[in-house]
């Protein structure tokens, strides 16, 4: 997906949460689970279906108060989108 | 002992009543009586007690468990706790009302299985006039924003039409689609020289799947597992014992994998009277395969018993007597010629084979074993 303007959200039917026995937060979806890394997570936690991808990299950076994300944003994008967990609104 | 990892999957098998008969079923030939059943308060606890262990996933199994009256209830509460949950269903008790209601109530998906793309075939194995009903139930589930997950129990009667319920599953526009390989547990052990699909018929379900998992690239995701007896290697069973995996019979019997009451040596407890959390951490059914002390050769040397944990102890049990043996499904047990010979029978025609009528599962069936 190169148009930064597309707005992520996640797939129908997938679910995501903290978990705190596990201490992590997860994708759950039919009979599934997905364990996130801190990354993943944060990424995820701005797809919501509002913001564009641009929208999602700024507010990463705002929020970790980091610079040059775009790259880990649109190459774990690239793979949510892939493995089914996040599509395009 | 350090403590174990928390449970991921909780098994709900609220029920042992179905509608269907179906002589594949993995349900164990002794079914639970309805009066033994746990009450609604109970399934409760168990589901609070167990939340808190770290389970997220949720199934609601049985039998079919549409029968259970507080379905509802119990779906509730289990969205408030936070379980992702879901309903493994014949689609039988159900009209597109309670669909629309199971979805208020915030169950996350429904599966609905299918016997057959026909309803000649998927009404002979269901034992009853079935399919049209299902192909209703399919169609509400989708119309009320769940995503559709179809399931399709594949054996020898019916792994030849594999592309025609793939064909069928797409005019459903389903979302997922398991061609789940007979389990030979239960009722379906029972039945294995009628079920057990032969090796040409297991290599081209595989081709098929295959051809159809890129044809419907980003559509439709298809899992076909090829059964444990054409593989060389045993399955992780239920993720290794005691690892991911809890499941509670409909009479409150906590089992470490759904098939486990009959292994001998075993001693099973009863949500009744104990904790979640003594049952997973502390119970001597849990812990009776943990780690690999119980292990024997050729497991204990195994460079790949990391991976399969030695595979299914029911299965050990079941064809070699010994739970402790290795699965033999795998090609390094010293007994893999019994699954070995199972698969040589399934190819020979029918007339040469003696074997037992097909046994559908009932409750009068049931009595009678």
């Amino acid at each position: 997906m190169s148009d930064l303007n597309a707005k992520p959200t996640l797939a129908p039917g997938y679910r995501f949460q903290w978990e705190p026995v596990q201490e992590r937060h997860v994708l759950l979806y039919p009979e599934g689970m997905v364990q996130l890394n801190e990354t993943a997570a944060a990424i995820l936690t701005f797809c919501d279906g509002t913001r564009s991808i641009l929208g999602v990299i700024t507010d990463l950076e705002n929020e970790y108060k980091a610079e040059g994300l775009r790259e880990d944003v649109v190459g774990f994008l690239r793979e949510a989108v892939d493995r089914g967990w996040v599509r395009y609104g | 002992m350090a403590k174990p990892p928390p449970p991921l999957w909780l098994l709900a098998e609220v029920t042992h009543s179905c509608p269907l008969q179906c002589p594949y079923c993995s349900n164990p030939l002794h079914l639970i009586p309805k009066k033994d059943e746990l009450d609604t308060e109970s399934w409760l606890r168990v589901l609070h007690e167990s939340r808190q262990l770290g389970a997220a996933q949720l199934g609601f199994s049985g039998g079919e468990p549409l029968v259970r009256k507080d379905l509802e209830d119990l779906i509730g509460a289990a969205r408030k706790l936070g379980y992702y949950s879901n309903l493994i269903t014949s689609g039988v008790g159900m009209d597109g009302d309670r669909v629309a209601r199971f979805r208020e109530l915030g169950l996350d998906h429904i599966q609905v299985s299918f016997q057959a793309d026909d309803a000649v075939l998927n009404d002979y194995l269901a034992g009853t006039h079935a399919f049209q009903h299902k192909l209703e139930m399919a169609r509400a589930v989708k119309a009320n924003g769940y995503p559709m997950v179809l399931c399709f129990v594949i054996h020898r009667q019916n792994s030849d039409r594999i592309a025609q319920m793939l064909d069928l599953a797409v005019e459903l526009q389903a979302d997922y689609v398991e061609l789940a390989t007979t389990q030979f547990e239960g009722w379906a052990l029972l039945n294995r020289d009628h079920l057990l699909p032969t090796l040409e018929q297991v290599r081209e379900a595989e081709r098929v799947a295959h051809v159809y998992q890129e044809k419907l690239k980003g559509k439709m995701r298809i899992y076909y597992v090829v059964p444990d007896y054409y593989e060389n290697r045993p399955k992780a069973c239920v993720g290794g014992w005691g690892r991911v995996f809890l499941a509670v019979a409909p009479d409150g019997m906590a089992l470490p994998c759904h098939a486990a009451r009959d292994l001998p040596g075993l001693e099973l407890h009863n949500v009744r009277d104990h904790s979640m959390e003594w049952i997973w951490n502390d119970s001597p059914a849990f812990n009776h395969f943990r780690g690999e002390g119980w292990m024997k050769e050729p497991c204990r040397s195994c460079d790949e018993r990391e991976k399969d944990f030695g595979g299914c102890h029911c299965q050990a049990f079941k064809l070699t007597g010994d739970p402790t043996n290795a699965d033999p499904a795998c090609s390094k047990s010293p007994h893999h010629h019994i699954v070995e010979e199972a698969a040589m029978r399934a190819r020979l025609p029918s007339q040469q084979v003696t074997v037992k009528p097909l046994m559908f599962r009932s409750r009068k069936n049931s009595v009678h074993l």
